[in-house]
C-alpha cells in the first residue's frame, strides 16, 4: 500500500508540473500580441509595456514558466487585466458557489440513483426495471446545459417557481437554497443515471456472491441482506468514479453557472474568457485541474483502504 | 482483458472466422438489430446519416434565410418546428446542424484514434521509461474536464472549425491510449506473439499484424461511445461562443440563440434539445449494444429472485 501510494504520489507531481508548464505556455499560443489584443489598438504604448512586464511577457519564455511556477507556490495567480485585483482573491470568492454546487449535485446524485439501482438489481427484468434502464441511459446522454436549459424552461420561465439567475447569499440559507435547486439538479442529472447503472451492475454481481445465498439460507430478510449485506460491497466500485466524475461536474458547473448565473468559479472562467483576461482563464483553469487531480488522488487511496481484495492486488 | 470470443452470442457473431469482412459485418448487423436498443441506435444513427447527406432536399427551407417577420414563431404548418430570433426555418437549422455535429464530431473522434492507438501501441509495447512518459501525459490531459480543456485550447487559439475538432481529439486521445497501451500489453504476453518474435518478426510487423486485430473490438466499441461526447462538447463550445463561429446552425449555438430569448419562446431550446438527445441517446444505444454483442462477458449472470 505504502509502495503504491508513493508511486501514485510521485506521477502525480509529474502530471502537476506538465498541466503548469502547458498553462505558463498557453499565452504563446495567442495569434499576434495577447496585451495589445486585450487593450485595443488605441492603448498608449507605456500601458502595454507596463502590462506586459506585470505579466513577465518583457522576459524569455522559460522565465516566464519559472516565475509563473514560483508565484503560483506562493498562491499568486497574477491580477486582472481589468480591474487589478489579484486572481487569487477572485478565485477564493467564486470557488464556495461551484463546491457547494458540485456537492449538492453529488449528494442528490447518491439519494436518487443508488436506490434506483438497487430497486433495478433485486427487481431484474420488472417493469422498473425496463424503465430505468432506458431512463438511465437517456439520462446519462444528456448534455448538462440541455438539461439545465430545459429546467429553466419549465420552472423559471413556464412555471415561475425557483429563480432563473444569481446565486443567493450564504446569509440567508432559505434564499440560497432555492437558488441552488436548479443547477444542482441539472448537474445532477447525469450522475443519477450513471450510479443508477453502476450499482445495478455491481449489485447483481454481488448478489450472485455464495455469502449472499449463506445469509439468505440462514433466513436473514431480504431487505437486510440487500441494504446490508450487498450495497456494502456493492458501492465500493462507484468510489472509483466519483473522482472521475467530478472531472465531468466541473466542466458540467461552467454551462450550469452560465446558464443560471451562478457567481462561481465556472462563471468566471467563462467571463474572462469573453474579455481575453488571460491570467483569470490560466488561473481558473489551473485551480479546476489541481482540484480534480486532488479528488482523483483522494479517491484512489480510499477506494484501496475500503477494499482489501484492491489492496492486495495492485 | 482479453477479447478471445469466449463462447455465448459472441460465437454466433465470430465464430465461424471464414467469410468476408463484408458478411462478418452483415452478421454483426444482424446481431444489433435483434436487441430494441440496438435497432432503435441502429434507425436513429442512420436517420442521421440520411439527414446529413441529403439536408439541402429534406430541409424546407436554407439554413439562413431570413423572413423577419415571422420571427420568434411557435410550430406551424408553414414552420413544423417554429423559427429563430430573425425569422429563420429551426427546422432547417436543426438539420443543417446535424452536419456540423457529424462534421466535427468524426474527424475528431478519427484523430483521437489515431494519436491515441498510436501512442498506446508504442507505449505498452516498448513499456519502461517510454511508457511512464506517455502514462503522464495522459493523465495531464486527463486532469483537465474536456470541455474546459479544450475551452482554455480555444480561448487563445481562437474559435474556428479546424480548431474546434483539433481540440475536441486531444481531449479524447488519452481514451484511446490507454485502452489501446492495456490490450497491448495484455497481448504482447500471448504465446503467438512469442513465437514471431522467435521468427524474427519486428515490431511493426507484430504491432500491426497481430495487436491491431486482438484490439479493433474495444476501439470500434469505443468510438461509438465518443461520438456522443463529441457532439455534446461540440454543442457545449457553441453554445459558450467558442465553437463553430456564427451564423452557422451548430444545435449549440440553436441553444445560445433560443437561451437568448427564452423569455419569448421556447422553440428554439427545445428544438435542438430534442436534436442532441436523439443523437446522443442514439449513438449510446448503438454502442452499448455493440458491447453486449461482442463483449459477451458482461451479460448472462445469474439473477437474484424474490422468495
Amino acid at each position: 500500500m505504502l509502495d503504491y501510494a508513493l508511486r501514485r504520489l510521485v506521477m502525480t507531481f509529474f502530471v502537476v508540473l506538465l498541466i503548469m508548464t502547458f498553462l505558463a505556455l498557453l499565452i504563446q499560443l495567442v495569434p499576434g500580441d495577447p496585451v495589445r489584443l486585450v487593450l485595443g489598438a488605441k492603448a498608449p504604448e507605456s500601458v502595454v509595456q507596463s502590462v506586459r512586464h506585470d505579466m513577465y511577457l518583457d522576459k524569455p519564455v522559460p522565465a516566464q514558466v519559472y516565475y509563473f511556477f514560483t508565484n503560483a507556490l506562493r498562491g499568486d495567480l497574477g491580477v486582472d487585466f481589468q480591474s487589478q485585483r489579484s486572481v487569487t482573491s477572485l478565485i477564493w470568492t467564486a470557488l464556495p458557489h461551484t463546491a457547494i454546487l458540485a456537492l449538492a449535485s453529488l449528494a442528490l446524485a447518491g439519494l436518487l440513483g443508488v436506490p434506483l439501482g438497487v430497486y433495478a438489481a433485486t427487481h431484474p427484468g420488472g417493469w422498473l426495471d425496463r424503465v430505468t434502464a432506458v431512463a438511465t441511459i437517456s439520462l446519462i446522454t444528456m448534455p448538462a446545459y440541455v438539461a439545465g436549459l430545459l429546467l429553466l424552461l419549465v420552472f423559471s420561465v413556464h412555471w415561475p417557481i425557483l429563480p432563473a439567475t444569481g446565486t443567493g447569499s450564504l446569509s440567508d440559507p432559505g434564499d440560497y437554497l432555492t437558488h441552488l435547486m436548479l443547477p444542482a439538479i441539472a448537474l445532477a442529472v447525469t450522475w443519477i443515471g450513471y450510479l443508477a447503472r453502476l450499482v445495478r451492475t455491481s449489485m447483481l454481481e454481488v448478489l450472485n456472491e455464495r455469502y449472499i445465498l449463506a445469509a439468505r439460507s440462514q433466513g436473514i430478510r431480504d431487505r437486510l441482506v440487500v441494504y446490508k449485506y450487498a450495497l456494502r460491497n456493492a458501492v465500493i466500485p462507484t468510489i472509483a468514479v466519483v473522482g472521475v466524475g467530478l472531472g465531468t461536474l466541473l466542466g458540467g458547473a461552467i454551462f450550469v453557472e452560465v446558464i443560471f448565473a451562478r457567481a462561481g468559479l465556472g462563471m468566471l472562467i467563462y467571463n474572462s474568457i469573453q474579455t481575453r483576461n488571460y491570467p483569470i482563464v490560466r488561473g481558473g483553469v489551473l485551480v479546476v485541474a489541481l482540484l480534480f487531480v486532488a479528488v482523483n488522488l483522494l479517491t484512489d487511496f480510499v477506494y484501496h483502504m475500503v477494499d482489501p481484495r484492491i489492496r492486495v492486488s495492485s | 482483458m482479453a477479447v478471445a470470443s469466449q463462447g455465448g452470442e459472441a460465437a454466433v457473431v465470430r465464430a465461424p472466422a471464414g467469410g468476408g469482412v463484408m458478411t462478418r459485418l452483415g452478421r454483426l448487423i444482424r446481431e444489433v438489430a435483434r436487441r430494441p436498443a440496438g435497432l432503435f441506435g441502429l434507425l436513429v444513427v442512420c436517420l442521421l446519416f440520411v439527414v446529413v447527406v441529403a439536408a439541402p432536399v429534406v430541409a424546407p427551407y436554407g439554413p439562413y434565410d431570413q423572413s423577419i417577420v415571422e420571427r420568434l414563431q411557435g410550430p406551424s404548418l408553414k414552420h413544423l418546428l417554429g423559427t429563430d430570433e430573425l425569422g429563420r426555418d429551426l427546422l432547417s437549422r436543426v438539420i443543417f446542424g446535424a452536419r456540423i455535429a457529424l462534421g466535427v464530431a468524426i474527424p475528431a473522434v478519427l484523430i483521437a484514434m489515431f494519436v491515441g492507438m498510436l501512442t498506446g501501441l508504442i507505449s505498452g509495447y516498448v513499456g519502461r521509461s517510454v511508457d511512464q512518459v506517455a502514462i503522464v501525459g495522459m493523465d495531464a490531459i486527463q486532469a483537465f474536464p474536456a470541455v474546459i480543456l479544450a475551452l482554455a485550447l480555444l480561448a487563445v487559439l481562437g474559435p474556428s472549425l479546424r480548431n474546434v475538432v483539433i481540440v475536441i481529439g486531444v481531449a479524447l486521445a488519452p481514451g484511446y491510449a490507454r485502452v489501446v497501451r492495456a490490450m497491448t500489453r495484455a497481448a504482447k504476453q500471448n504465446q503467438y506473439v512469442e513465437a514471431e518474435v522467435s521468427l524474427g518478426a519486428g515490431t511493426t510487423r507484430i504491432a500491426v499484424h497481430h495487436l491491431l486485430p486482438n484490439i479493433a473490438a474495444p476501439l470500434f466499441i469505443l468510438t461509438a461511445m465518443d461520438i456522443p461526447s463529441a457532439i455534446a462538447i461540440e454543442a457545449g463550445l457553441a453554445f459558450l461562443g467558442l465553437g463553430v463561429p456564427p451564423p452557422s446552425p451548430s444545435w449549440g449555438a440553436l441553444l445560445s440563440d433560443g437561451f437568448r430569448y427564452v423569455l419569448i419562446s421556447p422553440w428554439a431550446i427545445i428544438a435542438a434539445s430534442a436534436a442532441l438527445m436523439l443523437t446522443t441517446l442514439g449513438f449510446a444505444m448503438l454502442g452499448e449494444t455493440l458491447r453486449d454483442v461482442l463483449d459477451p462477458k458482461l451479460s448472462g449472470t445469474r439473477r437474484w429472485r424474490k422468495r
